[in-house]
């Protein structure tokens, strides 16, 4: 507790110290439509990310548990992480650009009252002015008591304690154990800021013609697809227990619904005769829309897969070919491809085939060809790639007022996938000279690579993987 | 078995030494002055001139067979060259612009040519592999390799070519024919391949 008075001086000095160290975050960002000075933390706005701070605390095993919640809350791009100043300050286990302490400015007339004084506020064990002056609002406790891990959340300007989240991890060598950590840090963002996280999530993706999962911080790397032929195309279902995807078979394509929990994996019926591809679950996961390639082109199919019946054409191109369908989160629409434009554009129709329309607007004879949609989870929005000056780009299409934004601008980004909390896309981008996932936060145009190795593409992020909460009460002042 | 055709070779050999024995020059007669020896003189030569004349019937024959043997050789080796030469005219590529499924005119010429091998070869039977390059989506080039595919086999089928005869495929851009990325690559990706399915042996040229 002592060592942590540290006076107003010494802390305002290591914060102009943070401060001067070079910003490499904006030559990162992809600008173009987004705002560009939230993360430089010299123009700041009001109502721009709470402060966070993780507390010191070594020897006690956590280390990897700390690390990891650490890792979810600075990628989570809800908080500015704080670093402390001094010996025991929080490293981040993937090297980040650096980050500046942009409350500051915002707290500093505060602290300069405050923290003079130094001592916490009676019953609480926390110097809150302390960390007032560093700029955060929330500081976060975790220590473990026996069997149990406690993340204590305060809130620094009440100065108490928000939530206790305690959680009884499995231990670290179990596969579960990183899915549980991410829930303890996604039930601290929710006590936070009252939203849910999307740490316990994973991405699957298609590398050297197989699938392969990965947990979002880019750790947890596992093979999921059984077979040497050539898989494609992986899709969550909505409840995160099964994906679909596509492989090639003796120049047909089949699809296959896989259980996550078990790897058993089911041919989905009538599949396989033709070339299938891109399936897609509806939201109550009993309908599997897909693109079926044959004589007459490529068309938009559903099938029932609770009954195994019921295939349905929803698309009749003859001279256009309609694929990559999308369902949207009420499962009433279907977004999808059709080149009856000429070159693919993105189209929407009703679940049942009808009322098919033009949905991502363009110009005819200028706008390069769209491709690969998926409806965001709170169904806002439609990410997709589009050819721009010969390279693609990731777009997003406002569903309600029907007008487009680009988000990238460096190198070529393609097929976007939308996190659960529909401000996250993971992306297929070669901008780093080789073809990997990315991950843009769509708030703060922060862009992180998820991978540090070629070849990964076709992304799909998971819903939330989560049990039943295990928060304890809350013990607000 | 084993025995017979150890005994098949013995013979073989015997025959070999016997033909070369022959084959050498005649058997020298004994130089004697009597009539005995007259008689047998005339004898050996008339049995000289007999073994001559059936040495040269045999070897007349053995040089027929060969030739026979020969021309029927070159006979096959002709067809086979026949056959390669149409392989290869029917297995040769057509190409694409970006984002494009229309026959090229340069390359109507190349299916016509297909569509000549086809009629010739009525037992022939083929398939269209449709390839984009990487440039493109990769799914979206699922179903742009399968409109190549069937752009080709529609020509096919439009001159006189039975569709049931033609099958297609779409690969995408997954199997890409060079490695690379440049036009130069991406120009020679796009392509439809062409592969006999059944009744591939001895073609005719058209």
């Amino acid at each position: 507790m002592k060592r942590w008075h540290v006076g107003l001086w010494e802390c305002a000095a290591a914060v102009v110290l943070l401060s001067n160290l070079p910003a490499g975050q904006l030559s990162a960002q992809d600008t173009s439509a987004i705002d560009r000075g939230v993360r430089i933390g010299i123009v700041y706005k009001p109502g721009v990310r709470p402060g966070m701070v993780l507390l010191p605390r070594t020897g006690m095993g956590l280390d990897s548990v700390r690390a990891i919640v650490a890792r979810d809350l600075d990628y989570s791009d809800r908080f500015e992480i704080i670093t402390m100043p001094g010996g025991d300050s929080i490293r981040l286990a993937t090297p980040s650009p650096s980050r500046t302490p942009t409350g500051n400015a915002r707290r500093s007339t505060a602290g300069g009252n405050r923290s003079a004084s130094g001592g916490g506020g009676g019953q609480s064990s926390l110097n809150y002015p302390l960390y007032q002056a560093l700029g955060a609002d929330f500081a976060l406790d975790i220590t473990a008591a026996s069997d149990t891990t406690v993340a204590t959340l305060h809130d620094i300007a009440a100065a108490g304690i928000r939530r206790v989240v305690k959680a009884q991890l499995p231990p670290a060598s179990s596969p579960a154990f990183r899915l549980a950590v991410h829930r303890l840090a996604d039930q601290v963002v929710q006590a936070a800021l009252g939203t849910a996280g999307i740490a316990a999530t994973r991405i699957l993706f298609v590398k050297d013609g197989k699938v392969y999962q990965i947990d979002q911080d880019g750790a947890g790397e596992k093979l999921v697809s059984s077979t040497d032929r050539q898989a494609m195309s992986p899709a969550w279902s909505q409840d995160g227990e099964h994906f679909s995807y596509m492989e090639f078979q003796a120049g047909k394509g089949w699809l296959y619904v896989q259980d996550m929990a078990t790897g058993k994996r089911t041919p989905v019926p009538t599949t396989g005769t033709a070339l299938d591809f891109t399936p897609a679950f509806s939201p109550d996961g009993q309908t599997l829309a897909f693109s079926r390639a044959t004589e007459e082109g490529t068309d938009v199919y559903t099938i029932n897969l609770k009954n195994n019946c019921c295939l349905r054409r929803l698309t009749v191109g003859r001279f256009s070919d309609n694929l990559s369908p999308t369902f949207s989160p009420d499962g009433q629409r279907i977004a999808f491809v059709s080149t009856r434009p000429g070159l693919p554009q993105i189209y929407v129709m009703a679940a049942d085939g009808t009322d098919q329309q033009l949905f991502a607007p363009f110009d005819y004879g200028v706008t390069g060809a769209s491709n690969a949609p998926e409806w965001s989870p709170d169904g806002q929005s439609v990410a997709f790639h589009r050819d721009v000056a010969g390279t693609l780009q990731v777009f997003v299409l406002d569903v309600r007022t029907r007008t487009v934004r680009q988000l990238t601008s460096v190198g070529r980004n393609e097929d976007p996938t939308w996190a659960p909390d529909s401000r996250h896309l993971a992306f297929t981008s070669d901008r780093s000279g080789y073809r990997q996932l990315w991950i843009i936060d769509l708030d703060t145009g922060r862009i992180r690579p998820l991978l540090q190795q070629s070849g990964a593409r076709l992304a799909s992020w998971s819903p939330r993987l989560s049990e039943a909460p295990t928060s304890t009460p809350s013990l607000e002042r | 078995m084993k025995s017979v055709s150890l005994l098949l070779v013995l013979g073989l050999g015997a025959a070999v030494i016997s033909a070369a024995s022959c084959g050498g020059k005649p058997a020298p007669a004994p130089v004697t002055p009597n009539a005995d020896s007259a008689a047998a003189a005339e004898k050996a030569r008339q049995d000289s001139a007999a073994a001559a004349a059936a040495d040269a019937a045999r070897r007349a024959r053995e040089d027929s067979e060969r030739v026979a043997r020969q021309r029927a050789a070159d006979s096959l080796a002709a067809l086979s060259r026949t056959s390669d030469e149409v392989k290869t005219t029917l297995a040769t590529m057509i190409h694409f612009d970006f984002d494009k499924s229309n026959i090229r005119s340069e390359d109507a010429a190349t299916l016509d040519q297909k569509v000549a091998i086809l009629q010739a070869n009525t037992d022939l039977k083929i398939r269209i592999g449709g390839h984009c390059d990487e440039r493109g989506s990769d799914e979206y080039n699922l179903a742009l390799g399968n409109r190549r595919a069937q752009a080709a086999k529609q020509y096919l089928v439009s001159h006189g070519i039975d569709a049931g005869r033609i099958e297609t495929q779409s690969w995408g851009e997954e199997k890409p024919l060079v490695q690379g990325h440049d036009e130069s690559a991406w120009s020679q990706n796009r392509r439809d391949e062409f592969e006999i399915t059944s009744g591939g042996d001895n073609l005719r040229r058209p």
